[in-house]
């Protein structure tokens, strides 16, 4: 168990919310909590926490009934504006990359195209597809941080995911991004058909045209 | 050096003079107001535009102490905006470049916020939020332009206001009107709250507060809401956007600018992640002649001029389309 004296402790703080180990039922795990916000009057602050706090966990839900490894939601605190869920440790598919030899980066990337297929044919976007946001366990990917996900069957959502995993991974490894994005595209399509990889290829093109999902240094 | 900026998108008919350094030696504008309960038409304001013209841009130069020929170029706004209010001023534009032999200089109006924007504030390389009847989009510079980051799936913060306005036969441009109407309420009614990702939705707003209203809800307590909703929303889109770009300045520009709820807002925005909150001046949230001249000055000291034959207005005139070549990428 994760030195369960110094729970709980911050481990992660994002524009929304902040994340905690904590030790629940007598495991180590993970709580996501939504912070007040003050530019939005408190009455229409704990709406929104409280509503999104709900969505995210019921999406993660979802993608896990499709057959999606994503961390298993223990508790949902509404009035906090938080949830519980399983502790994934293991590294970032971001910091694997760049330890592993190259058949299993692309063996990586390949089960990554698989995932994020099972859950746009399963009517769920991730909305903030980066690798940093794929755990690495057990031989297994698991798929985190819903928070901008949605239920969409959208093409342009769709585009919006593999642009931005295209981006994340262009920025972080540039020697070879694109021989991994390459194999994500190859365990995507094999997923979802010919066709539909090259509509949402396109239409991850024509996102990147218009210029707005630029990079940072 | 001088530099005379006509501005002609909208509702208001502009010009001004300024020097390369920045200085504004003159702002004259005459602005076109409808009746209440109605938006801006297009060819009666244009027809205003026709009227006030030569008046505007003589009293301007009169202002500046600055004679037509020591003009060493002329700035006009061609877009984007009302199609025939743009004819107005690029026709005006046009004649007096022809008649001195003085380049024209083509600016894109939205640019003109944030440059007038940086001008007054003295802001280096901020993330931009620019509100106003004809945007509501966050930028940032990047690669040569001003990339638009998150924006208004539907109508803008400007048209929120103003829309609702004109179903309660209020004048428009109606947000000051909202704002003191706001401020005698403190009683929160629950409206729709549409943030995705970085951009914003406002349509449902509008129909939900009008509902309220012809649902008995009083006027002040449905313009308080709606400007808090509104501008809580973009508030949210803008720290997303301000955490994922880190830029360490924020600049709020354009007519609804001058709303101090959103300027609360934003600072508290700015607040969190350790940037610094910027309001272009007050006498410039609004359209006006010093946002096309200035602009039009550091175009012009970068080679930027336009032929008049190839001089056509841009309705849709995006500013992303644009090509800054006038300003460094902050390292």
């Amino acid at each position: 168990m994760y030195g369960e004296n110094k729970l709980p402790k911050l481990i992660y703080k994002g524009a929304e919310a902040e994340i905690y180990l904590e030790n629940w039922c007598g495991s180590t795990a993970v709580r996501k909590t939504r912070l007040p916000k003050p530019y939005r009057v408190p009455q229409l602050d704990a709406t929104i926490r409280r509503a999104r706090t709900a969505h995210e966990a019921n999406l993660m839900h979802e993608a896990r009934k499709l057959g999606v490894p994503v961390p298993a939601i223990q508790h949902i605190d509404p009035e906090e504006s938080s949830f519980v869920m399983d502790y994934v440790n293991g590294p970032t598919l971001k910091d694997e990359l760049y330890t592993v030899a190259s058949e299993t980066r692309r063996k990586r990337c390949n089960l990554l195209g698989r995932m994020v297929a099972w859950i746009h044919e399963g009517g769920i976007v991730h909305g903030d597809l980066t690798i940093s946001n794929v755990l690495c366990a057990d031989g297994k990917l698991f798929l985190i941080d819903f928070g901008l996900g949605d239920f969409s069957t959208e093409l342009e959502d769709r585009g919006v995911d593999l642009l931005l995993l295209s981006r994340a991974m262009k920025s972080t490894h540039t020697k070879f991004h694109e021989e991994i994005f390459a194999s994500f595209l190859d365990g995507y399509s094999a997923e979802v058909g010919k066709n539909q990889r090259v509509e949402a290829v396109n239409k991850m093109r024509e996102i990147e045209r218009r210029g707005r999902y630029f990079e940072r240094a | 050096m001088y530099c005379l900026g006509i501005e002609s998108t909208a509702h208001t008919f502009g010009a001004s003079v300024v020097t390369e350094q920045g200085r504004i030696l003159s702002d004259v504008r005459d602005v076109y107001v409808s009746a209440p309960g109605t938006g801006i038409h297009p060819r009666e304001a244009a027809e205003h535009h026709s009227l006030v013209a030569a008046e505007v841009v003589s009293r301007s130069l009169g202002k500046a102490g600055v004679k037509a020929s020591q003009l060493a170029g002329i700035a006009i706004a061609l877009g984007p905006g009302l199609g025939p209010c743009l004819r107005v001023g690029a026709t005006v534009a046009r004649s007096i470049a022809s008649f001195y032999h003085t380049p024209l200089i083509p600016v894109n109006h939205a640019i003109g916020h944030i440059e007038i924007g940086t001008l007054t504030t003295g802001a280096n390389d901020p993330l931009v939020v620019l509100v106003s009847g004809g945007h509501t989009a966050i930028a940032a510079f990047s690669g040569g332009k001003w990339r638009i980051f998150g924006e208004t799936e539907d109508i803008t913060l400007g048209n929120l206001y103003d829309m609702f306005a004109r179903e309660i036969n209020l004048p428009s441009p109606a947000g000051p009107e909202i704002e003191k109407l706001a401020a005698k309420s403190e009683n929160f009614i629950p409206l729709p709250y549409v943030v995705k990702g970085n951009d914003v939705s406002y349509s449902g707003l509008l129909t939900a507060s009008l509902a309220k209203l012809r649902a008995g809800v009083s006027l002040e307590d449905v313009c308080y809401s709606m400007q808090e909703v509104s501008c809580s929303m973009l508030a949210e889109a803008v720290e997303r956007s301000l955490a994922y770009t880190r830029k360490k300045e924020v600049l709020l520009t354009g007519g609804v600018a001058a709303n101090r709820t959103l300027q609360k807002k934003l600072s508290d925005v700015a607040g969190l992640h350790d940037a610094t909150p910027h309001v272009v001046k007050q006498a410039y949230t609004g359209d006006c002649g010093p946002q096309i001249a200035w602009t039009g000055m550091l175009a012009l000291q970068s080679g930027v001029t336009i032929a008049i034959a190839e001089s056509r207005v841009k309705p849709k005139w995006r500013l992303e389309d644009v090509d800054i070549v006038w300003r460094k990428q902050a390292s």
